[in-house]
């Protein structure tokens, strides 16, 4: 860090204030999503992206929470949902003329009403982390997506509020009606918003977050009160959760009390937790993998649901570091140069893997289908195959190349298990890298 | 007053059975230290079960068998999810139980579809018991009545009264001590988890015919029984109590006596506005309470949380 003024020849010149190789992933990235609506034009690609980039910081926002911070929130759609319904309420006035407030800048009054129900949340909520935090969220989620229903006044009732964004003020020439200038506005409160909350993960206060998730108890001797800690934090939360909702009330120009619900809070801590919540990435990787495969697998199957709620059950299970921690395990093996030998087991294990998925599938498909069929109905396809789904032929096929692959996995297990436990290990004599 | 005295004991109905959701929750809660997200779930999942049994042999061996089977799949989530996922810390421990609770919703639309079974209570208790000034108080919900207190004695009893009770309360306060001394600790938690998971399931099975057997009954339920012990405090079987009658009272009387707020902002002198579709309060002049009933736990649990963070009857600020 500090080699520059070790030399004497740079003696007093001073390192630059934002080093090039931590300014390095923010540049790419931000060119890189400038860029992507040149390759995929379309409008279905790019509402499939706005979603992307409005769950990214949803799903930042509550990472600050739960992987900074130690609080598990089970009602952190509130905040997205009423900076949403305010912001909608905003763009109804300027439509009438009430009031002048150009577009770009609608997702701070967002952020600032998310900001402001946090406070008054989060000033009982915080006062403890763990269960009874999880449980005052829940209480308070519940309590306003109830509310909805009755104050008709804001929340608009069954049909909730709906706004156009267009009638505003033109920015530069531009009227925000097409999807495309939408994608450029919420990629760009992506970048502000996901810089701000990076940096604000590397100043005391969010490296004191940390503290006190790990050690509440160390951190109050230290002087630091823990609830103040956990009320910034979820103050700061709130605000970036406020500013997606805005970008939501932009992109779908609608509001409903399922923004607010359970169902909203829990898909974000499904998003946040697939991808990982130790790293500051992870809930970027989860929400565009949890996008895509809502996408693709609901065009695909009806029960995509379920699949996604065993894929989560299992992640809790075997790899609670999420999709991040799941590359980072492999960092260990490739700093030490021995990821090559983990390949070779990989590449077996893939096929069988992939047939143990893909019948295991088919099984509950083809039992869905049973179950669910109209009379009459009885054909279904499947990878390309039509069979009838109530004799039991598919079936006894499906379940026997499943427990057939199942056996080929157990076979290969205990290699690939040597393999990872050489990758990772460092023997006498070998160098390890700096 | 006859109104009154029906409301006294739908409520007694409708706490009681939040009880039994409770108890089995708070046991498990001060003893692993984890409130079961999935609690809920294993309730629907006893309501189907035991509508699918009744489907071949009749509502009473469900209403034996489906417990049973409710309880044995706890048992196997504690000892082959929970267990795996304590080592992970308090917070994975939630986040699988919740992941259990979407996954349990998956499960049942997979085999039963989103629409309500026709899950009815048995023709035998199909008659008014009793009425109360022209107002039928059906069989069923004094048979409920019973089956609550009934369970309720019966764990009151074994906890208080008989040898693994008293194990169990070591193990909940002390379970290092109690595995020291030559227990097996472990198979204590499981036990307690699959009753639990078992009181649940029979509060499914005899909630179903009334309450309805739907996909969502869980999440209907389960926020309420979340709110229920965090109001009686987190860990106190008392507290639970209270909470879940409290709870069951305040909604009956809610939903039954039609108290209008413009009543009441009249009374306190204020005049209603003329032109209500543009007055910002017009949700405030023309709400009633049943219309608020199902937000008032929450509120009450807001309230109970500002004066006494611990609950009723919690002791410690957990």
């Amino acid at each position: 860090m500090s080699t520059a003024t070790d030399s004497p020849l740079t003696a007093g010149t001073r390192a630059p204030l934002i080093p090039l190789a931590s300014a390095m992933p923010w540049i790419i990235a931000s060119v890189f999503l400038l860029a992507l609506p040149v390759f995929f034009p379309s409008g279905s690609a790019l509402t499939i992206m706005n979603q992307m980039a409005i769950t990214i910081i949803f799903a930042l926002a509550y990472n600050m929470l739960l992987g900074q911070g130690g609080m598990l929130s089970f009602g952190h759609a509130v905040y997205m949902g009423l900076g949403g319904f305010f912001c909608m309420h905003l763009l109804n006035r300027v439509e009438y003329n009430e009031l002048y407030l150009p577009l770009p800048l609608l997702p701070i009054f967002g952020g600032l009403f998310g900001l402001f129900f946090a406070i008054i949340i989060g000033s009982f909520s915080t006062r403890r982390a763990g269960t009874v935090f999880a449980m005052i969220s829940l209480g308070v989620g519940e309590l306003i997506a109830a509310c909805s229903i009755i104050i008709v006044a804001f929340f608009g009732g069954e049909e909730g509020v709906s706004g156009d964004r267009t009638m505003g003020p033109e920015v530069f020439g531009f009227d925000f009606a097409s999807q495309q200038e939408v994608y450029y506005l919420t990629v760009i409160w992506l970048v502000i918003s996901a810089l701000a909350m990076f940096l604000f993960s590397r100043t005391p206060i969010g490296r004191i977050t940390n503290a006190v998730r790990d050690n509440e108890e160390r951190a109050e001797f230290l002087g630091y009160s823990q609830r103040n800690v956990r009320w910034i934090s979820f103050c700061a939360s709130g605000f970036f959760a406020g500013i997606a909702g805005a970008l939501f009330a932009i992109n779908f120009e609608i509001l409903t009390e399922e923004n607010l619900n359970l169902a909203t809070s829990g898909s974000i801590l499904l998003i946040t937790f697939l991808g990982g919540v130790g790293f500051f990435i992870g809930p970027v990787i989860g929400a565009i993998v949890f996008t895509l495969l809502q996408t693709v697998l609901s065009l695909y199957t009806e029960i995509w649901q379920l699949y996604v709620g065993i894929l989560f059950v299992l992640m809790v299970m075997f790899f609670p570091g999420g999709l991040t921690g799941l590359i980072a395990m492999h960092l260990v093996p490739w700093r030490l140069g021995k990821i090559g030998l983990l390949l070779k087991p990989y590449g077996q294990m893939l096929l069988p893997a992939l047939a143990f998925v893909f019948s295991a599938a088919a099984v509950m498909e083809i039992l869905f289908h049973a179950r669910h069929a109209g009379t009459g109905e009885e054909e279904m396809s499947l990878y390309g195959m039509t069979f009838n789904s109530h004799s039991l032929t598919p079936m006894i096929i499906a379940l026997a190349v499943a427990f057939a692959s199942l056996m080929v996995i157990k076979r290969l297990a205990p290699s690939l298990k040597d393999a990872w436990d050489e990758a990772n290990h460092m023997r006498a004599g070998e160098r390890d890298e700096p | 007053m006859s109104l009154f005295i029906v409301n006294i004991l739908d409520g007694l109905v409708t706490g009681l059975l939040l009880f039994m959701l409770c108890s089995g929750l708070t046991l498990i809660f001060s003893m692993m230290g984890v409130l079961n997200f999935a609690h809920a779930s294993f309730y629907m999942l006893g309501a189907y079960f035991g509508y699918q049994i009744s489907t071949y042999v009749g509502f009473w061996p469900g209403l034996i068998l489906a417990p049973i089977i409710v309880g044995v799949l706890g048992a196997l989530v504690e000892r082959y999810g929970l267990r795996r996922v304590h080592q992970y810390g308090h917070v994975p421990e939630l986040i699988f139980t919740f992941g259990l609770a979407l996954l349990i919703e998956e499960v049942v639309q997979f085999f039963w579809g989103k629409s309500q079974m026709a899950f009815e209570e048995p023709e035998i208790l199909n008659f008014a018991a009793f009425s109360i000034a022209g107002n039928a108080f059906p069989a069923y919900k004094v048979f409920m009545i019973f089956v609550a207190m009934g369970i309720f004695m019966v764990l009151l009893y074994i906890l208080t009264k008989t040898r693994i009770g008293m194990i169990i309360q070591a193990a909940l306060s002390y379970p290092n001590t109690v595995q020291n001394l030559g227990h097996n600790v472990p198979l204590v938690f499981m036990g307690v988890f699959g009753v639990g998971t078992a009181m649940a399931g029979v509060a499914g099975v005899i909630a179903g015919p009334v309450l309805g057997t739907f996909p969502g009954m869980a999440v209907l339920l389960g926020s309420i029984v979340f709110v229920t012990i965090v109001i009686g405090g987190l860990g106190s079987l008392w507290g639970a109590l209270v909470a879940s009658l409290l709870i069951g009272w305040l909604q009956t009387f809610a939903a039954s006596y039609n108290v209008r707020m413009a009543d009441i902002l009249e009374g306190i002198g204020l005049t209603r506005p003329v032109d209500m579709a543009e007055s910002a309060l017009r949700d405030l002049w023309s709400l009633t309470l049943p219309q608020i009933g199902p937000i008032l736990p929450y509120l009450l649990m807001v309230l109970v949380l500002a004066i006494r963070p611990q609950g009723l009857l919690g002791k410690r600020e957990t």
